[in-house]
């Protein structure tokens, strides 16, 4: 592959790095303005509205109370895809493991369980789903201040002890989680099930402003140490002699991606594949320097989850499906193939 | 002034005395090969060097610094070390990495500047892979590979560079050119550290030889004096000949 935007023409410039933003942009910014259009097109009922919602401009029509309610959710998706990409992408450089994912890490099985105890102990009637969301968020905190303990040697974050404890973090949440289903009633346990599957259905206005700004933060912050993570590619000794300073990279790094998917999860619930499947699938098109890479990812992310959101909307409507269950069901072959192409052509990475 | 000061160092790995007390100093302008038997502690002693490693006890200090406390960026400025093992985890393109050496003279985003090409197509020259400049460095041979990184770590314009066997696994003619290269790059106003186990390259490039064994340095001086000296000897369990070639030039072999 050769051309401005592939990586294999060498350096990153200027007008490269501006094309392949402005590209992905333009792209997330096209669908996010078709995405509620499509969705409008059903009712509850199943009855088809106004075609494409032109009749969603005028208040007091039906069309438009549905597209006031679609919005939020759209909007959510976008951040939750560009969240979660933007973070698999920094931890994948971050850990120099094309498999680091916020699952991986067990930052989604911590406040799963979080969650799981907030619909137990009653958090979720009181509070509502806010409140379950909270929980999430600082789930993903204790979980990632607990990883980073156990994993941490000297003042370094190796990545092999990462993902030790990452998993075995994972393993110990999932088993907590089970037992706390196992003793609750009936019509909690669906609702943690509903909980765990991923979901951005009734979501509200004032949620996406809360995430908002945090998340967009986030990700800039992420952007802005992409050039120590380029450097990080090489192994940490090489990047503290480059100038790196490994540490300060690692610990924000790590701590920014686990927010940033904290507050994924406390917005949509745990939403899998995203963090893995988007960073992978643009190195393979723009390659590996992470200054086009995560902000390209974010884009990515956001698109990606729109469609699939579009889709869990609408593939059964008026019935609709767990964005999470979507995500998953698309993830999973889509992994497959990349294993398959990879092992055809025995490389680690994929640019062609 | 030395640029570089060792003093009394030792270190230590899980328990293990790996350097002791080593002291020395190198100035500018000076080519120092080490060399010493696998498991001396030459590595060890490179990585304390660089600061990646903290000492047990002694100091060592780069124009000034103590590398192991002092600022990554301000450091990188001064020494560059290139490891034994570098292993990239994603495709970069050659030149990319090889402007990863930049890294500590850039802001921001750090997109090339004119300066940055200039050093970065004189360190390719000077490692002979401008050819190669938009290869992936996943699909150049192991070789060139090694040719790419000592062309990063030139790239970084560093005044001390400390090499770990920057010649493995290259061609009789790439090494002896690296090492020409390295030598009149010290002559031009730079010190370089170089771990070899060519003792051949060792004769005819080094300014001065460094023996390790067992963590401390055993001998330190010309060339031919070291390699044929005692400690050598003992160090290795076998005789290292010294000789001249008909062309004037002398060179090393195990005798």
């Amino acid at each position: 592959m050769s051309g401005f935007i592939s990586g294999t023409s060498g350096r990153l410039t200027a007008t490269r790095l501006a094309y392949a933003v402005l590209i992905s942009m333009t792209v997330a910014v096209v669908f996010a303005m078709l995405v509620p259009h499509f969705g409008v097109g059903f009712d509850r009922g199943g009855r088809h509205l106004e075609l494409l919602g032109i009749d969603a401009y005028t208040p007091g029509t039906e069309a438009h109370k549905i597209f006031w309610i679609r919005m939020p959710r759209v909007l959510a998706a976008m951040l939750v895809g560009g969240a979660l990409a933007g973070a698999g992408c920094a931890l994948q450089a971050l850990l120099r493991n094309p498999l680091a994912e916020p699952f991986t890490l067990g930052i989604s099985s911590g406040s799963s369980l979080a969650a799981v105890i907030a619909i137990r102990i009653g958090v979720e009637a009181k509070f509502g789903g806010a409140g379950v969301g909270v929980s999430a968020l600082l789930g993903a905190i204790a979980t990632l201040m607990i990883v980073s303990r156990l994993a941490q040697v000297g003042r370094q974050l190796p990545p092999a002890t990462l993902i030790l404890a990452g998993v075995t973090m994972s393993m110990f949440c999932s088993a907590a989680s089970v037992l706390i289903q196992y003793t609750s009633d009936f019509s909690e346990v669906s609702r943690m099930l509903r909980w765990m599957m991923g979901g951005l259905d009734s979501m509200e206005l004032s949620t996406v402003g809360y995430a908002t700004i945090p998340i967009l933060l986030g990700l800039v912050v992420l952007t802005m140490f992409s050039r120590s993570l380029n450097a990080l590619a090489a192994g940490p000794e090489v990047a503290a002699s480059l100038g790196v300073s490994v540490a300060r990279t690692q610990a924000i790094v790590f701590m920014v991606s686990s927010l940033l998917v904290g507050a994924a999860i406390a917005v949509a619930g745990p939403i899998g594949f995203v963090g893995l499947i988007v960073p992978h699938a643009l190195r393979s098109v723009l390659g590996p320097d992470h200054r086009v890479l995560i902000p390209a990812s974010v884009f990515g992310g956001a698109v990606l989850l729109m469609i699939c959101d579009t889709l869990a909307r609408t593939v059964t409507a008026p019935a609709q499906l767990p964005t999470g269950a979507v995500t998953a069901v698309l993830g999973g072959p889509f992994f497959v193939m990349i294993l398959i192409r990879q092992k055809r052509r025995a490389a680690m990475w994929g640019r062609p | 002034m030395a640029w570089l000061t060792l003093q009394d160092l030792s270190v230590d790995l899980g328990g293990r005395d790996v350097v002791r007390g080593v002291s020395a100093e190198v100035s500018e302008g000076e080519l120092i090969v080490i060399v010493g038997p696998n498991g001396a502690g030459k590595t060890t002693l490179l990585r304390a060097i660089a600061g990646l490693v903290e000492p047990k006890s002694g100091t060592v200090r780069v124009m000034g610094h103590d590398p192991a406390k002092a600022q990554r960026g301000v450091i990188a400025r001064d020494l560059a070390y290139l490891p034994q093992q570098y292993e990239l985890a994603f495709p970069f393109a050659v030149e990319e990495v090889v402007l990863l050496g930049r890294y500590a003279r850039q802001r921001g985003l750090g997109l090339a500047s004119e300066s940055d090409l200039a050093a970065a197509h004189e360190a390719m020259a000077a490692c002979d892979v401008t050819a190669l400049a938009t290869r992936r460095f996943d699909e150049i041979s192991g070789g060139e590979a090694r040719r790419v990184i000592i062309a990063q770590a030139l790239c970084q314009g560093a005044k001390c560079l400390l090499l770990d066997e920057p010649t493995a696994g290259l061609d009789p003619a790439h090494a002896r050119a690296v090492f020409a290269m390295l030598k009149t790059h010290c002559s031009r106003g730079a010190a370089a550290i170089v771990v070899t186990h060519d003792l051949d390259l060792a004769m005819r490039y080094a300014g001065s030889v460094w023996l390790v064994a067992g963590g401390r340095l055993a001998a330190r001086g010309a060339p031919a004096v070291v390699l044929t000296g005692m400690s050598t000897r003992d160090a290795f369990n076998i005789d290292i000949h010294v000789g001249d070639l008909p062309s004037g030039a002398r060179f090393a072999v195990p005798a």
